[in-house]
């Protein structure tokens, strides 16, 4: 089964990326697609995290575009309905009701952080509707109404620290944002670095928007570890690397590895205060198989050369193409049947094979960790075999 | 008449009593419950309802505001802190509720894992063992409801007074109250294992035992919402109307004049920003209810200076203008990034360059301005 879905999944994508190359008019003959079915996309594209969350969008938007090129799902168009979650939590749970009584939606691509996803779950729960979430997180949830297409805390934290301590060094410095991802990440960087006898030289939590990291910079360079792992989220890691940078951190040798900065966000820090150090993600732009190729050329010729994917975008478009798949197997978009055609479904992505787990609701993944580049781009320096999904993880 | 206190009354004028200005003059509170209490539930959907419910847990901090700022000369830029307050205590009694239920969902998966029943879900990840004391009340109902009237206005009230009597007023006390608002802000994200920081507190089950989320019981909040806040217009209009309000605009207006005249103005000021601070929590509470999570980011700067936008755009000097107020900037909010997705905030920022430029007595200065009109013509 899950092989019939691949192979249509290329055929998809093939057909896709021929029919982009046609004019306009042809691909969308007037009145011809009689049958739509509705899909949201719930992001912020105004306020704080806008930056982050507006590009995730265009993804999802390419996956949409790809499928409705190649028939739809069950024969329907699909039909995008956009709506703004501004940033705001309140405003996501009002918009997600929106999508789901209003639109009557099928299935909601949305969220970026936790705390939106955190507002949008009751509602989604209450109203039986489905939601993709496609960015790493924390895990420790399983909603039956939430569909989690990006790492959860242990599929990155674990192999990312077994990795550093194998080769990089024993004593660590652990920097995050304040709340619940960065601290549970955290946390099981601890716990694998007490399994493995390793030493924490210093643990430092900022809000969200901090920008002045003097307090950790002062103690990084009295206790020199040899890793500083890196959760900082979101604008903060401007400052963040710039303040390594003119400490003489990066380049005394150093490793930092950030576990929240994709190829996307290097773009807003500056790559030549990233370059050298490492980040550990499902995805990289740089991954060199036909499907991400087929992906990174399609995406750049829709929005421009000078845009990059991510993790997170990927993440965004396989969610797409994995609801599509799943509507197409149970031959329904009832969200029960869909959610339960999504166990074990596979998909041949960028990141490579992935596929649900058959009952929890995230993926088998690969971690990766990257070394950026003097261009942006991250160079692999380790991949992990899949990695089960384990949002409770026994500690 | 909201305006009684700084205008003279305008003499009867059968010509004006006939036309609908001034019919909204004379009959405003009716006219509002007219519409909210028949053609808006009559007119919107159970969805559109229920955003309407929510634009009118704004309309409370805003009626307050005009309390505050419109008759009493205080600019408090830090209302959010007390809608924030009523809103969390409410949040607190409500997740109780829902992580002592064993059929939610969430909390049992959790619950099950990390072996503790009955804590709400985010002190589990912050591996907080125990309730916080000042959790424990929230159990009951019945302090709750007394705490979300009573703790806000108290609190506003010593806040208030210690400064008022400190001769702090004017812009140095909006400072204040806007600094109080970011602290308050900081603290809840900052304490994220007593508070649950950033994401808020979600994801409530029942209230009371009764499910919140089905069409019967949208309605009964609705009514609910709006009866309360008719009786928070009517409470503002009584205390506009009796010799309080009359000392509070003598205040607004010449303070020195009204101290040496011996009204102790500390104690005023500081009633009236109770008040404002008790309709703000009502209202935070009434929120929480009905969109089902509280929020840090109800509480801050940002909130509590829309809050004062309200109030702007309905008119400062018009209790049920800020009714009117508050449901427009949201509905406006709500419509334009509907159609507009991506560029629904300029229109918003248009709509308040607009009412700033050309209508700086908000809605109700255009009711004046066809007052006027009407008069001439009569």
């Amino acid at each position: 089964m899950s092989d019939r879905n691949r192979r249509k999944f290329i055929k998809t994508s093939a057909m896709a990326a021929a029919a982009t190359a046609l004019p306009m008019p042809f691909i969308w003959p007037k009145g011809a697609s009689a049958a739509t079915v509705k899909m949201g996309i719930l992001h912020s594209l105004t306020g704080t995290i806008a930056i982050a969350e507006k590009s995730v969008v265009d993804s999802e938007l390419l996956a949409v575009e790809e499928i409705n090129n190649a028939g739809g799902v069950m024969g329907q168009q699909i039909e995008a309905v956009i709506e703004d979650g501004a940033s705001d939590w309140p405003t996501f749970a009002e918009k997600a009701r929106k999508l789901i009584e209003k639109d009557k939606v099928a299935s909601v691509m949305g969220c970026y952080t936790s705390a939106s996803r955190k507002a949008v779950l009751p509602v989604f729960e209450k109203l039986k509707g489905l939601l993709y979430y496609p960015t790493y997180y924390e895990g420790l949830e399983i909603s039956p109404n939430i569909m989690y297409t990006a790492q959860e805390a242990t599929q990155s934290s674990i192999a990312a620290t077994e990795w550093l301590y194998e080769n990089r060094g024993k004593s660590f410095f652990l920097v995050g944002s304040d709340y619940i991802w960065p601290r549970t990440t955290i946390k099981l960087c601890k716990i694998t670095l007490d399994r493995l006898g390793g030493t924490v030289a210093g643990e430092n939590y900022y809000p969200l928007g901090h920008i002045e990291f003097s307090s950790a910079i002062n103690k990084i360079k009295a206790t020199k570890p040899d890793v500083i792992v890196n959760c900082v989220v979101g604008g903060s890691n401007v400052a963040f690397f710039k303040q390594l940078k003119a400490a003489g951190i990066i380049d005394a040798g150093t490793t930092v590895l950030s576990l929240a900065v994709s190829e996307e966000e290097v773009s807003g820090i500056g790559s030549e205060n990233t370059a050298g150090t490492l980040t550990c993600m499902g995805y990289f732009q740089s991954l060199s198989n036909p499907t991400n190729e087929k992906y990174v050329s399609a995406f750049k010729k829709k929005y421009g050369a000078n845009r990059v994917t991510g993790d997170t975008l990927e993440c965004a478009y396989i969610a797409v193409h994995l609801w599509a798949m799943a509507a197409e197997k149970a031959q329904s978009f009832d969200v029960e049947k869909v959610v339960a055609a999504s166990s074990g479904l596979e998909i041949d992505a960028p990141e490579g094979k992935v596929k649900f787990h058959t009952d929890n609701h995230h993926l088998w993944k690969h971690a990766r960790i990257g070394e950026f580049l003097p261009d942006g781009q991250a160079k692999m320096l380790y991949e992990s075999p899949l990695i089960e999904p384990d949002p409770f993880p026994k500690l | 008449m909201d305006k009684a206190a700084t205008t003279e009354k305008p003499e009867f004028n059968p010509t004006l009593a006939s036309t609908a200005v001034g019919m909204l003059e004379r009959f405003g509170v009716v006219v509002l419950g007219v519409l909210l209490l028949l053609v808006v539930p009559l007119s919107l959907d159970v969805f559109r309802l229920g955003l309407a419910a929510k634009y009118l847990c704004f309309a409370f901090p805003a009626v307050g505001i005009v309390l505050i700022w419109g008759y009493g000369g205080i600019l408090s830029l830090g209302q959010g802190m007390f809608f924030g307050m009523g809103s969390y205590m409410m949040a607190m009694f409500l997740k109780l509720e829902s992580a002592a239920n064993p059929d939610s969902s969430s909390g049992t998966a959790l619950s099950a894992f990390f072996g503790a029943a009955g804590l709400p879900d985010f002190m589990v990840w912050n591996s907080i063992e125990e309730l916080p004391w000042f959790w424990e009340p929230f159990h009951h109902v019945w302090i709750t409801i007394p705490a979300i009237i009573i703790l806000p206005p108290l609190v506003a009230f010593i806040l208030g007074y210690v400064n008022f009597r400190n001769r702090v007023g004017g812009v140095y006390f909006t400072i204040v109250t806007l600094a109080i608002a970011a602290i308050m802000a900081i603290v809840i994200i900052g304490q994220q294992g007593y508070t649950g920081g950033i994401n808020g507190i979600t994801d409530f089950k029942t209230f009371m035992g009764l499910d919140l989320d089905n069409d019967t019981a949208k309605y009964v909040m609705y009514f609910i919402t709006v009866v309360l806040l008719l009786l928070a217009v009517l409470v503002g209009r009584f205390i506009l109307k009796s010799l309080l309000g009359r000392v509070l605009v003598a205040i607004r207006d010449q303070e020195d004049r009204a101290r040496f005249s011996g009204y102790d103005s500390a104690m005023f000021k500081a009633f009236v920003f109770a008040v404002g601070a008790l309709f703000a929590s009502v209202g935070g509470a009434m929120f929480t209810i009905q969109v089902g999570l509280a929020s840090p980011s109800l509480v801050g700067i940002v909130p509590s200076i829309e809050m004062v936008i309200y109030a702007a755009v309905g008119g400062r000097l018009s209790l049920i203008g800020a009714v009117y107020g508050a449901f427009l900037v949201n509905g406006a909010k709500t419509f334009f990034s509907e159609n507009f997705v991506e560029y629904w905030t300029y229109f918003i920022g248009a709509l308040y360059v607009f009412v700033v430029m050309f209508l700086p007595l908000g809605l109700a200065g255009i009711l004046d301005k066809l007052r006027d009109v009407g008069k001439r013509s009569g």
